[in-house]
């Protein structure tokens, strides 16, 4: 099902406006060993259910931010910028 | 003809035992597929089980397109003997599935589409598939029909014509193989959640149906687009992303194109089946989803790429529009067998846009490594630990969006 997305910039836009981005996934360090490196590049959680994701509005603004989306039903619970701190859902 | 009106007369119901060699979870085509050729081995105390109705994943939602013009060395021999398996599948099965070898074609409209393509014909000679390289005129006789856009941008410039590939009636081949494993003594429950999967010292030895525990020796998951979810209840992660892939169905037509034809500049594919209909399907939605509704943005989409190979079909009715999950990998190769430090575990999956036409291989190579405790050599390089050696497989080259499935 499509589905609008809120971008903290322009507002509700079509979803095939924005570029998708993967779930959010916690970098490893530089001197990371090769298991954790392989992990971050391959591995994924492919939540069926909620979803923390990038976003990236590039047919609008360009900018990347960061979605909660239940992948079970594409229902959008918040979006926010990266540096934003989540307040719960519905954000 | 009562026989015909009975429900369920496929194959038979059974109360679920406690105890089974086998449990496979998922009745697509690979858990059906090794289910029967385990039973053609002698296992016959096997259950597969499914949350759904068989063949209610993506065996039942493709558009069984069957073929092996891959790029990979690993790749084009397991297609390869998975299209010969299904030559002789009907007469196997002895269920009438519609096998149409009619020919495919992979279109390329720019130079390095078909210096692609020239580079997957060479490779796939050297491993013996029927590939060729085709030019306009020929690609013109094979399918007089479409627009070679002489003079429009991305006009057709050649393609690579693979002619024993072709199309099969998808849902007969699932219940063929359902009816063939309950005939040796399969048992296939329906609507039989796996909830859990119970592991002891180590190993996995069962699955949770709700409050029911069924213990087995080996437990195989071929959930395709939910694998991720079966991983997580042994508190593994997939190199798995689960995607929709959406296709359409016109109204049927007299018949005007005998060949599948593929355009991966165009993200587009068609043909027209027996019944007339056309056939049209494309690449997976641009976003991960376990949601299988269809999109009218995916439709508009879908229909003008068709019309940029066949005008013709403008105002053509669309009859159905439908979804389903596929389980991409990274290097667009399956992932297949045991699992490095999980004994009792097989996994099944990774068939993303491409896995209908490898369920007879799939199913015959994983029921002889679970029969043999061996990894047949032909699956060999599917295996899973292939991410943490860095030896992916790389079957992306042949398989830009439309050209995968
Ligand atoms: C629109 C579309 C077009 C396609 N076209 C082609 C094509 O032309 N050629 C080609 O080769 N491939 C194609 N594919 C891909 C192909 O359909 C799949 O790769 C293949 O069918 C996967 O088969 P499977 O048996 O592994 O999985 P599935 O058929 O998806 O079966 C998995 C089963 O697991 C069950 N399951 C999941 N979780 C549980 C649980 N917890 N407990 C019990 N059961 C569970 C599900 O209900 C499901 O029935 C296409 C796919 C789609 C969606
Ligand atoms: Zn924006």
């Amino acid at each position: 099902m499509a589905f609008l997305l809120n971008c903290p910039n322009c507002g509700a836009r079509n979803v095939y406006d924005f570029r998708f981005g993967g779930e959010v996934l916690t970098r490893p360090a530089p001197d990371a060993g090769n298991e954790e490196l392989t992990e971050y590049l391959y591995f994924k959680e492919n939540m069926d259910g909620e979803q923390r994701e990038w976003w990236n509005h590039s047919m609008g603004c360009r900018k990347w931010f960061i979605a909660t989306r239940n992948t079970h039903s594409n229902e959008v619970l918040g979006t926010h910028w990266p540096d934003e701190p989540v307040t719960g859902t519905g954000q | 003809m009562r026989q015909l009106l009975t429900p369920n007369s496929m194959w038979s119901t059974h109360e679920l035992k406690d105890r089974y060699d086998v449990v496979i979870i998922g009745a697509g085509i690979h858990g059906l597929s090794t289910a029967y050729y385990l039973a053609k081995r002698g296992i016959t105390n096997v259950a597969v089980l499914d949350k759904g109705y068989v063949g209610g994943g993506a065996s039942g939602r493709n558009t069984a397109i069957i073929r092996a013009n891959y790029l990979t060395r690993e790749g084009i021999p397991f297609f390869r003997e998975s299209l010969s398996l299904y030559e002789d599948l009907a007469q196997e099965l002895d269920f009438n599935l519609l096998f149409d070898q009619s020919g495919r074609l992979d279109l390329g409209h720019s130079e390095s589409a078909v210096y692609g393509l020239r580079m997957r014909t060479g490779v796939n000679k050297l491993l013996g598939v029927d590939s060729r390289m085709i030019g306009p005129s020929e690609i013109k006789e094979l399918v007089p029909a479409i627009d070679l856009r002489v003079g429009k941008p991305l006009p057709v410039m050649g393609a690579l014509y693979q002619s024993s590939a072709g199309v099969i009636r998808h849902d007969a081949v699932v219940w063929g193989y359902g009816r063939g494993a309950d005939r040796q003594g399969v048992e296939i429950h329906p609507f039989t959640d796996v909830t859990g999967i119970v592991r002891e010292n180590g190993s996995v030895v069962g699955v949770d149906v709700g409050d029911r525990r069924i213990s087995a020796d080996i437990v195989m998951s071929a959930t395709a687009g939910w694998s991720s979810n079966i991983a997580r209840m042994v508190d593994m992660k997939l190199p798995l992303i689960t995607h929709p892939l959406q296709a359409f169905v016109t109204e049927p037509l007299k018949p005007f194109i005998d060949r599948s034809v593929s355009s991966a500049n165009l993200h587009v594919y068609v043909y027209q089946t027996d019944r007339g209909e056309v056939v049209v399907g494309g690449g997976v939605d641009p976003y991960s989803s376990y949601s299988q509704r269809s999109t009218l943005h995916t439709l508009e989409e879908l229909a003008a790429n068709m019309l940029e190979l066949f005008p013709f079909l403008r105002g053509v009715n669309v009859m159905r529009q439908w979804a389903g999950l596929c389980d991409m990998s990274p290097d667009y190769a399956p992932i297949m067998g045991e699992v490095d430090g999980l004994p009792g575990f097989l996994l099944s999956c990774g068939w993303g846009t491409w896995g209908f036409k490898a369920g007879p291989i799939g199913g015959y190579t994983m029921a002889e490594l679970i029969d043999t405790g061996k990894t047949p050599d032909l699956i060999r390089p599917f295996n899973l630990r292939r991410f943490s050696r860095g030896e992916l497989v790389n079957e992306r080259a042949a398989a830009p969006a439309a050209a995968v499935h």
